[in-house]
């Protein structure tokens, strides 16, 4: 299970790498993998919304699941992955980098704060394994 | 094995139908409101039929054999069915005749409406919806206007136990209300501590499967329809497993207020590769006047040569149409048919043997299989599809090798509370030796996975195809042929 | 017992089996008070004693067969080749279900993939899926994909001359939904219903928050209408346009996918499907590429297996109620297979001829039919043209008294009162005509509708 060290991770399954007033999300490693081969990749809002923490901005389809995906943290959207409606592995593949799905300015950067580190993610994880 | 498109057996030019000579001075049409291509194959009529039976030879059925699928009751059809809904006098009616003139439909209707009643103990009947899914929506919409017409608007909630079919969420969010998930207890029952933490004056109702996915009886039944009661809610009966109650117990007797029934599943009407089926909805005296329209009803009493004039009404407070026209009328004769022959005695041997089919095979499987909730079952059970000795063996395995015996899967990966499900309905019209044949297959199979593992996981091997390939259909949909 | 196989003597061997004595031992779960009730339904009959009981009942009806049925109105009596009912009647085919498992159900789903295929072909439009109830539920279902995929919008604007039922069936599948309705709200008089069932008035109804339009294609009394300009009105709206269409007309007419329309839906009833006293029927739906995923209802693919070998699968099933649950767009899981099934036999056998053939007898009688009727003194026909099998007959007194005479008299099986629809419409009558209306029943109409005149 692949959790990266510098970013923070919701109980959905969504992180968030903040890098100054900016923040990327995606699905976490662990969420791909439960979800397996992904299908389907909908972005949901677009560039200039402003969206409040825990508004759905994605939907996520593989053959057997289907799962909303959840902003961790509130803001307004400057960019969305345009590329996941044709590459929708992408997001199997490489959930933290090329599958990242909505770019925001945060809003109140105090949100992250509320969030999962790595190490609090990983045992969040271990105990739904069974 | 793999069949041509029809597209791909046409030859431009070919013709397979007979049609009458146009026998009126042609009138004409603006020329820009024509379309120029009709892409349609062309091809034989021998063409066609050899087409459609070669087709039809790939398909697994219950004519061919051995089909326990639980939660769809998959009984054999009678052929009279077939016989009886191809009547001119049936097939050829057309919905919108004046009803003076369709009077044996709808006696047929009527008298099908009342025994429904009978059966179930609800109050009123009505045929329109067109299949379980329908009539569960249908069901929703009149808690819903019930609620609202006794100023309670803001009854938005909809309690739905864990092991119910996906379609009670789906048609509670449908009607614009919210579900809310109750847990099941460690017998499969209702957690009735749950249930009564969540019951209160925003809950419109509960919808209940009995016996449930699990394929067992709600042992508190009776305190389940207390407890909604009680917050004034209602309770509903999703009628997907009443092949277990017919004659054994009404539903309307342990506090049901209404439900739908499937006649393709309990009254062997036919599934027909997906559908056509039928979701008769049933309620209570107080829900009457808010069933869908239209409902056959007496206009005229009959005398003692005359008949009743039967007539299509619309309920008082009905909330609305569900469908063009009465219903699946074609299905509602085989329906019919099915019950007449039966009788009240021959409806309880129904369920008595697909009761018994069921356990006797749970018998035959439990010292190889792992059956969770240790408990006699109703007309169908739960084993999980999976061996602490086999690795990688998981139930959509054991279900792709029951094809090469001959037979077909039960129900597999549901209930979601059960792990790698095997849901197995024999239903009545089973054999002894059919159940003996099939637990001999599950149990080579089991033996299978420890020795040659692979042999189940490279199953079916004598399918017209094998496994294939879901993600690439769904990666890169192609839904229609690529010309 | 004809269908339960079972003897007294292997069920006492099953009973000692399961380790119980009795079958009623077996059902100690459901409350004592309540087992085992009396029922009050007739006793047994035998089969023959059944059939016999179902032919009194069937002869008691009317019927297309015995008559000549000038009913339509969304139920067509069409001619229906004997091949159709003969594939239909297959056990393979009619007595599986919906095909879970792809293996052993290559039969249904390549029945399905084909029908889908022929489905987009006749409306034009790129997929299709595997069908719903009815036209009138495929409605409601357009509907809902169009409220969900404009994420906000809340009104659906509906053409009056859209099918009655069609209507109703839309506002009871919403009433939970907050939608607001424009464009079917009955209109008062003639006059009013002549504005409004034209298409350019429904245009007045688009607004910002419009997340469809809805028309039927012929309209519901018959008319034909160039459906391009509303086209471009909803989509400049930013709405949807649904084009509810007469699947025999596409035969002939230009399709709707050619005039814009986003989704395409109507009843599949006349290919190939009896009457049957209104169902079961097959409501068919065919939408653009870009709304697959939004699109309900089953829809079969085409993929391969291990060896490459080609071969269907019903896909895109995260869309759907048994994963999606509450989040899913519809509760639907089945579709209406065998009736898909006779409508992709049908139009095989039609192919590109026949089913043209089939709709110009259909135009060329309606034609025909119009031109006699309106020399009767005191009707008049108040579609307008062009139509193409159904027009409106204007009578000099009510359709049910005029309709009791055909059928007493002549064994004809009048048309449809509008009367019960549009108030205004009293003595109206909506008149269809198929391949099976030959001139000399049309002829016989005639005549039959002279004699009332007098």
């Amino acid at each position: 299970m692949n959790i990266p060290k510098d970013l923070r991770y919701t109980k959905t399954d969504e992180w968030i790498r903040v890098e100054g007033g900016e923040a990327t999300m995606g699905i976490s490693d662990y969420a791909q993998s439960q979800l397996s081969d992904i299908v389907y990749v909908e972005v949901l809002p677009k560039a200039g919304d402003v969206l409040v923490k825990g508004k759905p901005v994605a939907s996520v389809e593989s053959v057997k699941a289907a799962s909303e995906v959840y902003l961790p943290a509130g803001g307004s959207v400057i960019k969305v992955n345009a590329a996941l409606s044709a590459t929708p592995e992408l997001v199997n593949k490489d959930p933290y980098g090329e599958g990242w799905m909505v770019k925001i300015t945060l809003a109140d950067p105090a949100e992250i704060n509320a969030l999962m580190d790595p190490k609090t993610y990983e045992a969040y994880c271990a105990g739904r394994q069974h | 094995m793999t069949e041509p498109l029809v597209y791909e057996l046409s030859s431009p030019g070919r013709i397979g139908v007979s049609l009458p000579e146009l026998d009126v001075d042609p009138a004409t049409l603006p020329p820009s409101l024509l379309r120029e291509d009709l892409p349609l194959p062309e091809l034989s009529e021998s063409d066609v039929v050899r087409h459609f039976l070669r087709l039809s030879q790939m398909n697994f059925a219950v004519d061919k054999g051995f089909y326990p699928l639980g939660s769809c009751t998959m009984k054999y059809n009678p052929k009279v069915n077939e016989d009886a809904a191809r009547l001119p006098g049936f097939g050829f009616v057309h919905p919108l005749q004046d009803p003076e003139t369709a009077q044996g439909c709808l006696a047929l209707m009527h008298q099908l409406q009342l025994w429904l009643c009978e059966i179930s103990g609800m109050a009123a009947v009505s045929l329109q919806p067109s299949a379980g899914a329908q009539g569960e929506l249908t069901g929703v919409l009149i808690m819903r206007a019930y609620h609202h017409a006794r100023g309670e608007s803001d009854r938005r909630r909809m309690l739905i136990p864990n092991s119910a079919h996906g379609t009670n969420p789906a048609s509670v969010a449908m009607a614009g209300m919210e579900a809310v998930e109750v847990p099941s207890d460690r017998h499969g029952n209702v957690d009735l501590e749950a249930l009564h933490t969540l019951c209160d004056g925003t809950v419109a109702g509960l919808m209940l499967t009995n016996p449930n996915t699990l394929g067992l009886f709600e042992e508190n039944i009776l305190d389940v329809a207390e407890a909604v009661h009680s917050c004034g809610g209602l309770l509903y009966g999703d009628g997907a497993n009443l092949n277990a109650l017919l004659g054994v117990v009404r539903p309307g007797d342990l506090g049901f207020d209404l439900m739908h029934f499937n006649l393709h599943k309990t009254f062997s009407t036919p599934h027909g590769g997906g559908g056509p089926g039928s979701g008769p909805v049933g309620v209570s005296e107080k829900l009457a006047d808010f069933l869908p329209s239209p409902v056959v009803k007496i206009l005229e009493e009959g005398g003692e040569e005359e008949p009743p004039l039967f007539g299509l009404t619309t309920p008082a407070q009905s909330i609305g149409r569900m469908r063009a026209f009465h219903g699946n009328f074609g299905i509602l004769v085989r329906a019919y048919v099915y019950i007449r022959m039966l009788g009240a005695a021959g409806l309880r041997r129904v369920s008595e043997n697909a009761v018994l089919n069921a356990n006797y095979l749970r018998a035959l499987l439990k010292d190889t299989y792992t059956i969770p909730y240790a408990r006699n079952c109703m007309h169908e059970f739960v084993a999980e599809g999976r061996f602490a000795d086999a690795p990688g063996i998981g139930a959509i395995d054991i279900a792709k090798r029951l094809m090469d015996y001959g037979m077909h899967p039960p129900t597999v990966m549901f209930p979601l509370i059960v792990h790698d499900a095997l849901m197995i309905e024999p239903t009545e019209t089973e054999s002894k030796q059919m159940l003996d044949a099939f637990a001999d297959a599950m149990k080579k199979i089991a033996a299978e996975a420890r020795a040659n593992p692979e042999l189940l996981h490279e199953a079916p091997h004598n399918a017209p195809v094998g496994r294939l390939d879901e993600v690439r259909a769904a990666k890169q949909p192609v839904l229609t042929r690529r010309a | 017992m004809p269908f339960i196989p079972n003897t007294d003597a292997e069920r006492r061997e099953m009973l000692r089996a399961v380790g119980v004595k009795t079958i009623d031992d077996l059902f100690t779960d459901v409350p004592q008070a309540n087992r085992f009730p009396t029922l009050d339904l007739p006793e047994p009959a035998s089969e023959p004693e059944v059939m016999a009981e179902m032919r009194y009942l069937a002869e008691a009806n009317s019927q297309a067969q015995a008559s000549a049925c000038f009913l339509g109105a969304g139920a067509y009596h069409h001619f229906i080749p004997a091949a159709v009912d003969h594939i239909l009647s297959r056990g393979e085919f009619y007595t599986a279900y919906t095909p879970y498992q792809p293996e052993v159900s290559q039969g249904t789903l390549q029945s399905i993939f084909e029908f889908q295929t022929l489905i987009a072909a006749l409306t034009g439009m790129e997929v299709a899926n595997a069908s719903h109830y009815d036209g009138a539920t495929a409605a409601a279902e357009a509907a809902i994909l169009a409220l969900q995929q404009s994420r906000g919008r809340h009104r659906v604007v509906m053409s009056p001359v859209v099918h009655p039922h069609y209507r109703q069936t839309v506002h009871t599948y919403l009433q939970g939904a907050g939608v607001n309705f424009a464009g079917d709200e009955t209109p008062e008089n003639y006059a009013a219903f002549q504005t409004r069932s034209r298409v350019k008035y429904l245009a007045k109804c688009v607004d910002e928050s419009t997340a469809l339009v809805i028309v039927q294609y012929p309209n519901f009394i018959g008319e034909i209408e160039d459906l391009a300009p509303l086209a471009e009105i909803a989509h400049t709206a930013g709405a949807l346009l649904a084009v509810v269409a007469n699947p025999i007309a596409l035969g002939l007419l230009k399709s709707p996918g050619e005039m814009g329309a986003d989704i395409v839906l109507g009843e599949g009833q006349p290919l190939g499907i009896p009457l049957s006293f209104g169902g079961p029927y097959l409501g068919f739906f065919a939408t653009r590429q870009s709304l697959l995923h939004k699109m309900s209802g089953r829809v079969a693919g085409e993929t391969v297996d291990a060896q490459g070998r080609r071969g269907y699968v019903l896909t895109l099933a995260a869309r759907e109620q048994h994963i999606k649950r509450e989040r899913a767009s519809s509760n639907i899981c089945t579709n209406q297979a065998l009736m898909a099934l006779a409508a992709s036999v049908y139009l095989s056998l039609m192919g590109n001829f026949g089913l043209r053939r089939v709709a110009e007898l259909c135009y060329h009688h309606a034609s025909y039919a119009a031109e006699r009727l309106a020399r009767i003194p005191g009707f008049q026909i108040v579609s307008r043209y062009p139509f193409f099998h159904e027009f409106v007959l204007r009578c000099p007194k009510s359709v049910s008294e005029i309709n009791r005479h055909l059928l007493d008299q002549h064994e004809i099986i009048g048309g449809y009162d509008l009367g019960q629809d549009f108030p205004f419409l009293a003595n109206h009558m909506l008149l269809a005509f198929t391949e099976m209306n030959s001139r000399d029943q049309i002829d016989a109409l005639f005549d039959a509708l002279s004699a009332e005149a007098l």
